[in-house]
């Protein structure tokens, strides 16, 4: 996925920490242009997208297509004008990847909308995207250096476990307690932990990762399996084993699976420890097990993961994961076109953790692979921007924020197409749901200051 | 730190990798197991998202498709849905389909690869071909004619052209609108509901699904069995048969309900139906003969016309006295009114019995063929020389036998009435059954074969029940397939 030399942005990019000194005579090309052409295409894209289910289920033109295209154009455009005014040397294929993303989205929501006459969900979400870019620009515009958020590790922290434990206070919603509802919207503060945690990640490793790598004590007779002391492991751990605790309650399986796989991804760029990941991995094992007996909730995840057509069987009918299948199988290698499937039989859950089944049915195999390869290479830009910055901070949050991405991506679109356990969760971007696309477009934010610093460094005009 | 961040991309690329194999296990390797799925609605809901093709009986079509905006689309309308429902049989979103509908459904919905002019290339974009029509062998005027003949009796009507075995009737009352099971409401189980707990049974197709004892109309079978076996050289020479007839090995005594059957002819016992003559000519023909007769006329057979027609029987292991009960159309002698209506075309055609078939063919929507039935011969029954004979003694029947009812003014009518008893200690209503046949005059060959049953019959007992309430419904069928 990432390799040296290969033709990117930076003729002269370093591959290590120590690379060649910075050369201010060097002017790298900053792509601006290139960015604004994929953001128009990836507009024109999602309202061909929205004209198709048009065409398709009416035989016109949908209501409304241009003020949709308007609407995503200009906030696509806004963001566009942010990046170039502060971020100039960013990555230009971060925003037209998540533009595409949302805009899709928008359009599967539209089409699911449709048939649930009663519920119109797409609108609620073209707010929500609104203030995901709003924030997204506000975020490139005041936040100049990625290294401000450093200072604010231990608050992110505090602040990401009073999120996680502010939905206990509310009733549950479909058997998982992870909303919030304030006037009529219902906010999901597990989203925004995760970037909040990821910062605190990034500070608290980058601030002690010598100390995690070189200081401790040989475990048994293996040189390289060395515990650190734990006085400066045991504070990691314990927030981390109390967020995943918190989500277990709150029967956010995704989440808590996404943030172990964000703690050892992390943990182990930071120290480069392989021990750590077998006890991880280990500890997880021991942990899924331990849960997956005990707790009901899961024990019939993995029931239906193994048996996804027991109830077919049993005579019930098909259960959601079922019809998800069902759905994909449908779509076949070219898809049904968009409008013309009929991924709504999944039910309730349609809009939100399935409607990578709707992207499967009616686009197919292949627009599912695209879908796919949009994620992966914004994962890859991201782990790209980490791999060019010096400063270990950022290099940390960058590879914090790309495995989020990446890591949500598989678990949700792992459980909907019955390759791993299901276990509810946003797909970026795609599915309905505002604190979702609110909480991308900030890690997408994020993504754009620190690849413009690591553009930027060569530039002269960052800091060391 | 650079290499541990390459690893971890690795790792992303090996979930990144999982997902795309993943995927294309779904939806290629696995996507034919899961559409075949029977709780997979897709396929129930394609089948239903396009007017479903039309049946069509003397060029116009009977069924026609309304769109109900539903997720399943389309539902089926019919027009004379009572006059042609043991034809067309009902198509229902909920409770599936019968007869045509049932068995032409890869026509009908448009599923049959056969509609398509490139079938690989469908099976690439999963386009459906726009559904075919089923032409059928039906004339509605004998359609008609026997459905008004029934009127509110129950019973069934089967009427065949004797030279190819096809179907121009079949009728069977009291019947009910097909259309009021198309769909998915509430109104659909109600229907639903109501036709199945109805005492007489209205969605029973009565002229093929139900079998009934022939009575006296089975001895068309004896006589052409006694002929062939040469049991019987001449119709007019005495049989040499006692009045009562003492059933053999039984000190059961069998009497008749006519004068004179005493050594009667054969031609007088068959026009006069006398029971004793033929109880005694089933058993000197004897039990392989009577067998191998009934079967080459189609008893013991499963048949379909697409759709499965109930098994007529004859037994094939019986004593003598059964035997003889047997071969007056008693005991375990079952009979369908298709059944008959073949026997009756035999002795019409020359002694050859033909398959009978009711879809002469079948159509894309743009009227290319896409296939055909042609006659096809099901058994030779008799000898043509005994089905001459056998058209004499039918024809004497409704000249000045039992039959007179059924006669038509020039045309050249042969019928064999029949009664049969039923019930315990045959105190149930008889059936009075009519089987004809009729050719016009200065045609060349017969034109119509029909049977003829009515359950509830007149009171009064005896083979004129069936030549009263029967046969002038036959006369009336063969009457319009004549034209007159």
């Amino acid at each position: 996925m990432i390799q040296p030399g290969m033709p990117g942005i930076s003729g002269t990019r370093g591959t290590t920490v120590a690379a060649d000194p910075p050369t201010s005579a060097v002017r790298l090309p900053r792509r601006r242009g290139i960015e604004f052409t994929l953001i128009v295409m990836a507009v024109l894209l999602s309202v061909f997208g929205y004209c198709a289910v048009g065409y398709a289920r009416h035989s016109t033109l949908p209501p409304g297509a241009a003020v949709y295209g308007a609407g995503l154009g200009v906030l696509a455009l806004l963001a566009h004008v942010a990046v170039r005014l502060r971020a100039p040397y960013a990555d230009p294929l971060l925003l037209p990847i998540a533009v595409l993303l949302n805009g899709l989205g928008l359009v599967l929501i539209y089409r699911l909308d449709l048939e649930t006459p009663g519920d119109r969900a797409a609108p609620i979400q073209l707010i929500w995207s609104t203030l995901g870019v709003a924030l997204f620009i506000a975020a490139v515009l005041f936040l100049r250096d990625h290294r401000v958020l450093q200072r604010y590790t231990y608050v992110s922290v505090v602040t990401a476990l009073g999120l996680l434990v502010l939905p206990i206070l509310f009733p549950a919603v479909n058997g998982a307690r992870i909303w919030i509802r304030i006037a009529g919207f219902s906010i999901q503060p597990g989203e925004f932990a995760k970037v909040l945690l990821a910062v605190f990640f990034a500070g608290y490793l980058a601030a002690n990762r010598n100390a995690l790598a070189y200081a401790g004590r040989p475990v048994w007779r293996f040189k390289r399996l060395q515990l650190p002391t734990g006085r400066v492991l045991g504070p990691i751990v314990a927030i981390w084993l109390l967020s995943v605790l918190v989500l277990v309650l709150e029967r956010d399986l995704g989440t808590s699976l996404l943030f172990f796989g964000l703690f050892v991804i992390m943990l182990y760029v930071a120290t480069g420890r392989t021990g750590w990941i077998a006890v991880g991995l280990l500890l997880a094992c021991v942990g899924a097990v331990a849960v997956g007996w005990l707790e009901p909730h899961v024990h019939s995840r993995v029931q239906d993961w193994l048996h996804p057509f027991a109830t077919i069987e049993a005579g019930q009918g098909p259960n959601q994961l079922a019809q998800s299948l069902f759905a994909f199988a449908a779509g076949g290698m070219l898809g049904t076109g968009l409008g013309l499937g009929h991924s709504i039989l999944i039910g309730f859950a349609a809009k939100s953790d399935f409607i990578l089944a709707t992207a499967g049915e009616e686009l197919g195999l292949f627009g599912l692979c695209a879908i796919f390869l949009l994620y992966g290479l914004l994962v890859e830009r991201g782990y790209r921007a980490g791999l060019a910055l010096r400063d270990p901070f950022g290099r940390l949050l960058a590879i914090g924020l790309a495995s989020i991405v990446a890591l949500q991506v598989f678990v949700i679109a792992g459980g909907v197409t019955g390759l791993i356990p299901l276990t509810g969760m946003a797909m970026p971007f795609l599915a309905q749901g505002g604190s979702s696309v609110v909480t991308n477009w900030i890690i997408v934010a994020l993504l754009i200051r620190v690849s413009d610093s690591a553009r930027s460094q060569y530039d002269g005009t960052a800091a060391p | 730190m650079t290499k541990y961040i390459r690893r971890a991309a690795a790792l992303c690329a090996v979930l990144l990798l999982a997902l795309l194999v993943n995927a294309t296990r779904v939806q290629v390797f696995q996507a034919g197991a899961y559409d075949d799925n029977p709780a997979n609605r897709r396929q129930t809901i394609a089948r239903y998202g396009q007017p479903r093709g039309d049946i069509l009986v003397g060029g116009r079509p009977v069924t026609g498709s309304r769109d109900s905006g539903q997720q399943l689309r389309y539902e089926r309308t019919y027009t004379d849905g009572p006059l042609y429902a043991p034809v067309t049989g009902f198509a229902s979103q909920v409770y599936g389909s019968t007869f045509l509908e049932n068995t032409e459904d890869g026509i009908l919905s448009g599923s049959d690869p056969l509609l398509s002019r490139f079938p690989l290339w469908n099976d690439a974009t999963r386009a459906q071909n726009p559904a075919g029509k089923v032409i059928t062998t039906i004339a509605p005027a004998a359609q008609r004619a026997a459905y008004r003949g029934l009127g509110s009796r129950r019973g069934a009507v089967a009427a065949i052209e004797p030279s190819t075995g096809r179907i121009l009737a079949l009728v069977s009352t009291p019947s009910y609108d097909p259309g009021e099971l198309s769909g998915t409401g509430k109104a659909v189980t109600h229907a639903w509901e109501r036709l199945n707990g109805a005492a007489d049974k209205p969605m029973l197709n009565r002229a093929i699904r139900q079998t009934y004892p022939p009575g006296s109309t089975f001895k068309v079978v004896t006589a052409a069995a006694a002929l062939d076996a040469g049991v019987v050289t001449d119709l007019d020479t005495s049989t040499t048969s006692p009045d009562p007839y003492r059933l053999p090995g039984t000190t059961t005594r069998l009497t008749n309900e006519s004068e004179g059957c005493e050594d009667a002819s054969l031609r007088y016992a068959f026009e006069w139906s006398c029971n004793t003559v033929f109880a005694k000519l089933g058993v000197d023909v004897g039990l392989s003969d009577m067998t191998r007769t009934a079967t080459d006329f189609g008893f013991n057979d499963h048949l379909r016309i697409p759709f499965s027609v109930a098994p007529s029987n004859f037994d094939t292991t019986l004593d003598k006295a059964q035997l003889a009960l047997s071969s007056i159309g008693q005991f375990n002698t079952r009979a369908t009114p298709l059944q008959m209506a073949m026997i009756s075309a035999a002795v019409a055609g020359g002694g050859s019995v033909k398959t009978p078939y009711l879809v002469e063919k079948t159509t894309t929507r743009n009227d290319s063929t896409v296939s055909t039935t042609g006659p096809r011969t099901l058994h030779q029954a008799m000898n043509p020389a005994t089905a001459m004979r056998m058209r004499e003694l039918m024809t004497d029947v409704v000249t000045e036998g039992t039959g007179t009812n059924a006669a038509i003014p020039g045309a050249t009518v042969g019928g064999k009435t029949g009664t049969a008893q039923h019930g315990i200690d045959n105190l149930g209503m008889p059936y009075a059954w009519f089987i004809s046949w009729a050719q016009a005059d200065g045609a060349m060959e017969p034109a119509v074969a029909v049977a003829v049953v009515v359950e509830d019959a007149a009171a009064d007992r005896g083979d004129i029940s069936g030549g009263g309430d029967a046969a002038p419904i036959a006369k009336a069928v063969m009457k319009a397939v004549l034209g007159f």
